[in-house]
């Protein structure tokens, strides 16, 4: 039954991956506010929204052109 | 803070929006007909890619990888830009990501049904498809992960992590379960043999539906159930620490689905103790969800959105509490092998994935098209007939796994099996076979008006591809002095990098080394397969038996008075890949080879049964292989097949392939002629023989020695 200590190495190794993952996103201050992340998702401004016909001025030249081919 | 103006592209998620429409039925048209030809064995009318063997890891992977995979993809692509204040790294690589991710489908739709298949569930896939998938996905995570790093947002919302554990996690699983030795361009054998074999496999088969159908799903309810209900999620810090629980206990549980069998006790023991303590986040993640809708209750009345991600959640959480059970000894000792099985795993998939795709689909075609929805009444009658047809579909099979299980188990007052005959308990249960292709059928219905109704409201709109939208630039990082600076400025690329060249390097390396040691049989009498079993044991895997009869008789002793003497471990070293099978719509085979035990069927009952079943047991419900009898052995393989054995450890002598071919004809002429005897003409180069030899070989090991 070797084939177990690689599965755990290997699962070690993905934990571990998670834990790094983990420490870092609490040293990078991630989770110093635990309320506004959750209300900040709702705020999305319809009024932004453009259709095809009106090409956005944020995109580049080229990008413009690729619409306007269709 | 100067405010900065960008774009997101609502092209891919668009495209992968209809993919997840188009295979969703698909797929479950697959799986309907998989329904039906159980109870209509012969429905496929002995077209070989049609019979159900060969067709339900067909609807498995669709529902697994296109389904859900597109709709994940599409939740990914959508939430991911708005999430991270910018648009998707780059349009190249999410175009490579759809289009091969489509590519793949295809090619597992052309091949799974003409049995090219490595037999290990929901990674069927041949070895090219593999690494196909294994591009496709570094193409996927190097655009999620350089979107996370020009993101103009500082912090990572919930949904985001969710995504990256999803990808992490999947490589490493499919790389380690998918090592394989190449025999040729469609076939190829794993490096793991038997219980070892098992143990990987299913560690991965649990966490594709941890990290595939779990995860990137619970991402897309802490993006759309807020939207779709306008209410912040429950508990913010709820959802944190039951992602981080989520993710370090799953990947420790695969262990459960071997409980009882050859592997060792305290790796069972621990698969049990880690499935028990996921229903604590898994139900954190259920309340969360519903939790969310605290005073949003009168729009769930109204809103088929709210409606369908509701009874998603509910069923997340009724299966995440149904899994733990499952994975305990006691009730996994009557589960297993059953329909109990396959009812659970549909709780989850109709109610859980489906529904979450179809609420957010619902949600989202309106806002992309930039109309309403054509209609909220149809959506609302989609909703009650899934809801009823995944209820139809499961409440039924659990009554036929109960019974299953108790009528395997049951005893006469004199100690003998009150069923002693396997199709007596198949037959109990075929109503309720009845009952779920009928409670499938209304789920497809459901999903054909879910088809229709978004077609509609596309066609009343257009495509919303650009949306604007503004932000400040995030903040440059201080750096702090020190080694860590480095690590900590890319945290997420090293962990990814370093997680990719220890996994390939490593395994390839260390892995076999390990593996063909441990190769050596303990139990002196079990020998390598004979070319013509070997040759006979591919097909048997290419037909997809497995999928109706396991090969593991547990230490029971209802099973081993049916079947015989439990399986060991030491008796499945040489089988690449393993065969126990995860269900019984058909008795065990282990033993199927030993002529002392009572279910012993001689060479002709086989070669009779494989052609016409009902002939032999009129009330079978298996379907006919009659084309086994037409399909020539292709002999040209059979000494790359010895040589890669000889690879992986398998003491065949060596040049042993030169002379494989010689042998497996000398060993068919011998079944032929035995056939013959018994007024059966079949010639010794076709399929049939090959089957009947493996067959007849299977558990004979150990009794040759008594």
């Amino acid at each position: 039954m070797s084939v177990i200590i690689i599965l755990v190495i290997v699962g070690i190794i993905v934990a571990g991956g998670f834990l790094l993952g983990f420490i870092w996103a609490v040293r990078n201050g991630q989770y110093d506010d635990m309320y506004s992340p959750g209300v900040r998702v709702l705020f999305e401004d319809p009024g932004k929204r453009d259709s095809e016909d009106q090409i956005p001025d944020t995109l580049n030249e080229k990008e413009k052109t690729n619409i306007s081919d269709k | 803070m100067e405010l900065q103006k960008f774009t997101y592209d609502n092209r891919l998620s668009n495209m992968f929006l209809w993919a997840t429409v188009i295979w969703g039925v698909v797929g479950m048209l697959v799986g309907l007909t998989a329904a039906f030809e159980l109870i209509m064995p012969n429905m496929s009318g002995n077209i070989s890619w049609l019979v159900f063997s060969r067709i339900r890891p067909v609807h498995t992977n669709a529902a697994i990888f296109a389904f859900v995979g597109n709709g994940i993809f599409t939740a990914i692509y959508y939430s991911t830009p708005r999430l991270l204040k910018t648009p998707m790294y780059s349009k190249l690589l999410g175009n490579i990501h759809f289009w091969g991710w489509q590519l793949i489908i295809v090619l597992a739709a052309v091949t799974l049904p003409f049995g090219l298949t490595q037999s290990k569930e929901y990674a069927e896939l041949i070895w090219p498809i593999d690494v196909l998938v294994v591009l496709i996905w570094v193409v996927f995570g190097l655009n999620l992960i350089m979107t996370m790093v020009k993101r103009r947002v500082k912090h990572i919302y919930v949904s985001i992590w969710f995504y990256i554990a999803t990808w992490v996690t999947i490589a490493v699983l499919y790389i380690t379960n998918n090592l394989a030795i190449p025999v040729s361009w469609s076939m190829s054998y794993p490096i793991y043999a038997g219980i070892q074999d098992a143990l990987v496999q299913w560690w991965y088969g649990h966490n594709a539906v941890a990290f595939f159908l779990t995860t990137p799903v619970l991402g897309m309810m802490y993006y759309f159930v807020p939207k779709a209900s306008n209410r912040p999620i429950y508990s913010y810090k709820l959802s944190i620490i039951h992602f981080w629980a989520l993710i370090f206990l799953y990947i420790w549980a695969g262990p459960h689905h071997l409980l009882y069998s050859a592997l060792p006790d305290w790796a069972q023991a621990l698969g049990v103790v880690f499935s028990v303590m996921l229903i604590a986040p898994s139900w954190g993640g259920m309340i969360n969800g519903l939790l969310t809708l605290r005073g949003a209750w009168d729009k769930v009345r109204e809103d088929p959105v709210l409606k369908m991600m509701v009874v998603a959640v509910t069923a997340y959480g009724m299966s995440t509490f149904e899994g733990p059970m499952l994975s305990l000894k006691s009730v996994n000792a009557l589960s297993h092998f059953t329909d109990w099985t396959i009812a659970h795993v549909h709780i989850g998939t109709l109610g859980w994935n489906s529904m979450m795709n179809f609420g957010m689909i619902y949600w989202l075609v309106p806002r992309l098209f930039k109309t309403k929805l054509y209609s909220v009444k149809l959506a609302n009658v989609h909703f009650w007939i899934a809801t009823l047809g995944m209820l139809f579909f499961s409440i039924p099979l659990y009554f036929a796994g109960f019974t299953q299980a108790l009528m395997w188990k049951q005893f006469t007052e004199e100690g003998f099996l009150a069923y002693p005959n396997f199709l007596e308990t198949v037959t109990q249960i075929l109503p309720m076979y009845h009952l779920r292709a009928f409670g499938g059928s209304l789920y497809f219905i459901g999903a054909l008006l879910f088809v229709y109704n978004v077609v509609k409201t596309a066609m009343a709109g257009s495509l919303v591809r650009y949306e604007s939208d503004e932000a400040p630039a995030k903040a440059e990082p201080k750096h702090k002095e020190g080694w860590h600076r480095a690590l900590e400025g890319r945290p997420l690329q090293f962990t990814v990098a370093s997680l990719v060249v220890i996994l390939i390097g490593g395994l390839i390396e260390i892995v076999p080394m390990y593996l063909v040691k441990s190769n050596v049989p303990t139990i002196s009498s079990v020998k390598p397969y004979t070319p013509l079993e070997l040759e006979g044991r591919d097909i048997y895997v290419k037909e997809g038996c497995y999928l109706c009869h396991s090969q593991m008789i547990r230490p029971f002793r209802s099973e081993t008075e049916r079947y015989g003497e439990y399986t060991k471990a030491g008796e499945t070293v040489y089988d690449f890949p393993f065969q126990f099978g995860s269900k019984r719509t058909g008795p065990d085979l282990a033993r199927e080879g030993v002529k002392t035990l009572p279910n012993y069927k001689p060479d002709s009952w086989h070669f009779n049964h494989m052609m016409d079943p009902q002939k032999v047991s009129p009330e079978s419900i298996m379907p006919a292989y009659p084309w086994l009898a037409e399909n020539e052995i292709d002999l040209s393989l059979t000494p790359a097949k010895i040589n890669a054995m000889i690879k992986l450890g398998v003491p065949y002598s060596e040049g042993y392939a030169d002379q494989a071919v010689a042998d497996l004809n000398a060993q068919a002429e011998k079944i032929a002629a035995g056939l013959q005897a018994s007024g059966i003409q079949v010639d010794k180069n076709k399929e049939i023989i090959a089957l009947i030899a493996y067959l007849q070989r299977l558990g004979t090991d150990i009794y040759t020695t008594k």
